[in-house]
């Protein structure tokens, strides 16, 4: 059995490359019993989201640039 | 005959192709810019430059790292015209820190979870408050320069794994710790800043 650092490492490179079976089997038995990791599973996969809705505001409030009040 | 229906060819598909770049690339230059006009300047003069020059360029398989390539010119020129001195990020990333590397702080050494993930209350809806971006941005700002800019070159401007390697020169096992890295801070910083201080202050509320 793969240790939550294995785990959390695969997991993070599922998000960049498509594994193999193997190594999303591993992952989809280990998230089953541990919470910890598929919390992290779910919040990598927001954090990407998040990157996403960064850029976008990040752009919008470029683009509104406030009037100094 | 041979040779014209190539030529055409060739200009037919740089000009869709550079069109399905500009995105990317306008992103580019935005977090170099910060300044959407001045980016989107840079980015149509880079496409400028790469349509009147596509004999310049050879293969497919690198468009988009010769479009950023020309990108970076022109960025470098514009921070010239503003007679301010060029940015250059061209720091071995290679060479990164020992510390920022080691997920010990993470991890205990056999593996398991120092203090691992809690389950986030609601991460969609911090998506919409506007308090959450600014403590997004502060967790991305604290991560360490190189790291940042792996991670923003990934997850912001939307390059693939490959071509982030190859645009700073990050060998393939640097970039999947450096990525890993940045996950696992991102994270708990999120934890901490945010996800925790909501629940605690949900709690108040109840009590």
């Amino acid at each position: 059995m793969r240790s939550c650092r294995d785990i959390t490492a695969l997991v993070s490179q599922g998000l960049d490359k498509k594994l193999s079976v193997g190594e999303r089997l591993a992952i989809g038995l280990h998230v089953m019993m541990c919470s910890r990791c598929r919390n992290f599973q779910n919040q990598s996969q927001f954090i990407r989201k998040a990157a996403h809705g960064y850029i976008e505001q990040l752009q919008n409030r470029l683009v509104k640039k406030p009037e100094s009040d | 005959m041979l040779l014209k229906s190539g030529t055409e060819t060739a200009s037919k598909l740089s000009e869709a192709a550079l069109a399905e770049h500009r995105p990317v690339l306008f992103r580019y230059a935005l977090l170099k810019l910060r300044d959407p006009e001045w980016a989107d300047d840079a980015v149509q003069e880079s496409l400028l430059a790469a349509w009147q020059s596509t004999s310049a360029f050879q293969g497919k398989a690198g468009l988009r790292t010769w479009l950023i390539g020309i990108l970076k010119h022109k960025i470098a020129d514009h921070w010239r015209r503003m007679e301010r001195e060029v940015v250059t990020d061209t720091f071995d990333l290679n060479e990164m820190d020992a510390k920022d590397n080691q997920d010990d702080d993470f991890f205990l050494s056999n593996g398991n979870w120092h203090s691992g993930p809690s389950t986030w209350q609601d991460p969609e809806g911090a998506l919409k408050q506007q308090e959450f971006w600014t403590i997004y941005e502060t967790c991305q700002n604290n991560l360490p320069p190189k790291m940042a800019q792996v991670f923003m070159l990934r997850e912001l401007v939307g390059l693939e794994a490959e071509e982030v390697c190859r645009e700073t020169g990050l060998s393939d096992a640097n970039y999947w710790v450096t990525m890993h890295r940045a996950r696992l801070r991102l994270r708990e910083c999120l934890e901490i800043r945010w996800f925790n201080q909501s629940k605690t202050e949900k709690e108040k509320c109840h009590a």
